[in-house]
């Protein structure tokens, strides 16, 4: 069996954690070799922590607190969800007649099932009140001058033009339901990579969209999974062939900006074999009062001996509904990275999953969540083993701040036949303030014998000895908290693109000392 | 102006009990005093005290510097009134780079009235002088790009404590058992690290246990701590006489103190 290493940023995540703490928990589990052998466990830890410590500093509060007029949109679906309103959409669209009966069979699917009953708290969704389709533009536009003026206001106040002049190499900004601005550098194309919104895909690609749509992910896996194949608009549509690899990460922003606007990209990435791909989406959505629906799904196959990250930040506003499904599938010798932020949302449940599908493919996952006030992140990963000889690795990380409750929900799954695999778990906790809250719930399910799987959890208060010493070196209790803070999350910017990791200490920044002023 | 750090009738408790009893001492800018004594004598206590310490509550007596009462003052405040403490156990902040909290620190330490979010001294001129003093006491640069004490040996936890003397320029340092667990090369490299610091402007108080860092920074003053009070205070060779010859007749000198230490030890053993 190949020697299995560790991609440079896991390296050293073991000496990330913080070390001198008021409370800590850690467990470890470690299982090696029963046949037959299914195993669950729930874990739940509220972390007691001391009261005295007065970290006013501000986490999940809204920077990009502005938004455009709600006038110019080209076309809007009224409220709610019903037959009419899917078919609607795909008529629009222009759609071929078997994407409009996925749609309608998606949306019978999602009637039928029920909610949730586990995860966050969903009650006051009402998906009645909710836009399903909105169309900013008429055109999709190819160059930055032809942006109508609101719209690029817009982008100029979140950085897109300078971003794109210096590291992006095409831009999908999706602007409510529908990519109004996308370019891409030519030697892209002439290599034969497809990257476009996912709407142009089913129109110019219809064969390789079709080959792949909904394989990953069917509209029968949940009942969000649903949702969005009824009504799905907008995303990306990557496409890299055999043997290519783009050395700069392909990226796209895109933001919610209409009340009670539900979101419902659809991202479908294939990695061909032996090629690379880093793909990164950023959202940044302004504040509204009532409830806002934000439901993606991303599918991605990583073809034998391809690699495949994909990393997402995400600053959802306080409202907002943040309920994803994202999984790929990782062939032989692949390899599969999810990196994950969250920031913002009223709840999110995301769990990025890989299956391990051929001898010698690795996933790794490495997640990061803020929850502030009235926030809860529910967010992990899941890593299914379907073949022998495959490995993952989960680090999540988690801070908890002024109320906020983030939990971890991971699943490792060793399925039968699945011999000589490896699984690490890793999570991180970190708790400002006695108000806040961290659960840990990892399901493990081990079909198989010789496997090695190790699940480690710590949960850590703000240690005051860490506070005491940066505060002797002349820095205020906020520099210190945000300090400590940025360096617990250090694993994951430093994985970031430069103006990724840059926004983001700057959040935090901004954040941490916004609170004291 | 010549600054002054003034500690006068010193009570510290550490929860409920009390481990300082009443400390007195002047330390003027330029002075090196050393402080030593028996286990449980409250020298890291002073110490801790004078930094600032939220564990550790003053309950009588006060903190000066130049005649401002900073024993209410947050430690960050007086870091910026030129307060240093080198810690026995440095901690590790994982994540933060050496270089990004050292810049942070210092443009705090220099600009007494930075606002927070305030610019931060320039790169340029901060990574010569960092390069310069990490030169001069014989530092890898690379440990400008570590995360701060994390996976540090304990000399070079040791020697990163004196990084931050030398980059923060304090009036006042204390040093909490810099040179415990240390090898003789690492005791000799933080020894004559110091006394390239220490000068005119300095005022340095060197809680130790052993020898090697005064044979390089000789003491004007040593003070003899028992029972959370300075019990004799003399020169250089007192430190020189207590090293060779232990604390036995000092505590026989000091019967009620050596009693009061006896508890404080006792209570620690359990």
């Amino acid at each position: 069996m190949p020697g299995w290493k560790l991609p440079p940023q896991f390296e050293d995540s073991r000496e990330h954690r913080l070390q001198d703490q008021w409370f800590e928990l850690r467990f470890k589990i470690k299982i090696t070799g029963k046949a037959g052998f299914l195993w669950k466990r729930t874990m739940s830890t509220d972390a007691p922590v001391k009261t005295d410590v007065k970290s006013n500093v501000e986490f999940g509060s809204y920077k990009y607190g502005f938004h455009d007029s709600m006038d110019n949109y080209a076309f809007k679906s009224r409220k709610g969800l019903d037959a009419e309103i899917v078919r609607q959409i795909s008529e629009l669209k222009g759609e071929p007649e078997w994407m409009t009966d996925f749609r309608l069979e998606s949306l019978a699917i999602f009637e039928s099932r029920p909610m949730p009953s586990w995860g966050g708290d969903m009650s006051d969704l009402n998906f009645q009140d909710i836009f399903y389709y909105m169309k900013a533009a008429n055109e999709q536009e190819t160059s930055w001058d032809d942006v109508p003026e609101d719209i690029r206001r817009t982008y100029d106040r979140l950085g897109i033009p300078e971003a794109e002049k210096k590291y992006l190499s095409g831009v999908k900004a999706q602007y409510d339901s529908e990519v109004v601005y996308g370019s891409l550098q030519e030697d892209l194309s002439k290599q034969g990579v497809i990257f476009t919104d996912t709407d142009s895909a089913l129109r110019d690609h219809p064969d390789l969209f079709r080959e792949y749509f909904a394989t990953i992910i069917p509209p029968g896996d949940n009942k969000f999974a649903a949702l969005n194949s009824a009504v799905w608009s907008g995303g990306s549509f990557i496409y890299i062939p055999k043997g290519v690899k783009i050395e700069f990460p392909l990226q796209a922003y895109f933001r919610i900006n209409s009340q009670n606007m539900g979101q419902f990209e659809r991202t479908l990435i294939i990695v061909d074999e032996g090629a690379a791909v880093h793909y990164v989406e950023g959202c940044t959505a302004p504040t509204y009062s009532s409830n806002s629906l934000h439901s993606a799904v991303v599918e991605i196959v990583v073809k034998r001996g391809a690699r495949c990250r994909y990393t997402t930040i995400q600053n959802w506003s306080s409202n907002v509904y943040n309920l994803v499904t994202k999984r790929a599938m990782a062939y032989g010798d692949s390899l599969m990275e999810w990196i994950d932020g969250n920031l913002g949302s009223k709840l999110t449940m995301k769990y990025p999953a890989i299956w391990l599908m051929e001898p010698g493919a690795r996933g790794e996952t490495l997640s990061i969540a803020f929850a502030g006030h009235g926030q809860h992140q529910d967010a992990g990963a899941k890593m299914v083993h379907c073949a022998p000889n495959t490995s993952s690795r989960i680090i999540s990380k988690s801070i908890s701040r002024t109320g906020g409750r983030s939990s971890y929900r991971g699943l490792v799954k060793i399925q039968k036949g699945a011999t000589n695999c490896k699984s690490n778990v890793v999570c991180d906790a970190l708790i400002l303030d006695p108000a806040s809250r961290s659960d840990t719930y990892p399901y493990i399910e081990v079909e198989e014998q010789e496997v090695s799987i190790e699940h480690e959890a710590s949960v850590s208060k703000i240690g005051e000895e860490q506070l005491f010493y940066l505060m002797s070196r002349g820095l205020s209790e906020a520099e210190a908290s945000a300090m400590i803070v940025t360096g617990f999350i250090e694993p994951l910017v430093k994985e970031l693109p430069m103006e990724y990791a840059v926004e983001m200490n700057r959040l935090i920044e901004l954040q941490m000392e916004g609170s004291v002023g | 102006m010549n600054s002054v750090l003034k500690i006068s009738e010193l009570h510290v408790s550490v929860g409920e009990t009390p481990i300082l009893k009443g400390v007195n001492m002047e330390i003027r800018q330029g002075e090196i005093h050393a402080l030593m004594g028996p286990n449980g004598s409250g020298k890291s206590t002073l110490a801790y005290a004078l930094a600032g310490h939220p564990n550790y509550t003053v309950t009588e007596g006060s903190i000066e510097i130049d005649g401002v009462n900073v024993t209410e003052m947050e430690p960050n405040e007086r870091a910026r009134l030129g307060m240093f403490l080198a810690f026995q156990y440095p901690v590790v902040i994982p994540g933060v780079k050496v270089a990004d909290f050292l810049r942070h620190a210092v443009t705090n330490v220099r600009n007494p009235d930075r606002k927070e979010g305030e610019g931060l001294i320039g790169m340029r001129e901060f990574r010569k002088e960092i390069r310069e003093r990490m030169t001069e006491l014989g530092m890898d640069l690379e440990f400008a790009r570590r995360y701060l004490n994390d996976g540090f040996s304990g000399g070079e936890k040791k020697r990163m404590e004196i990084l931050q003397l030398a980059m923060l320029q304090p009036r006042f340092a204390i040093l909490d058992e810099t040179d415990s667990g240390l090898d003789s090369d690492a005791v000799r490299v933080v020894s004559e690290g110091l006394a390239k610091l220490a000068g005119p402007e300095m005022g340095v108080l060197i809680i130790t246990h052993h020898e090697r860092l005064l044979e390089f920074n000789p003491p004007q003053f040593t003070h003899v701590m028992l029972g959370g009070r300075i019990v004799e205070t003399g020169d250089a060779a007192l430190a020189h006489d207590l090293h060779a010859n232990g604390y036995a007749t000092v505590r026989a000198r000091h019967p009620e103190a050596d009693a009061d230490n006896a508890r404080v030890e006792a209570a620690a053993a359990v």
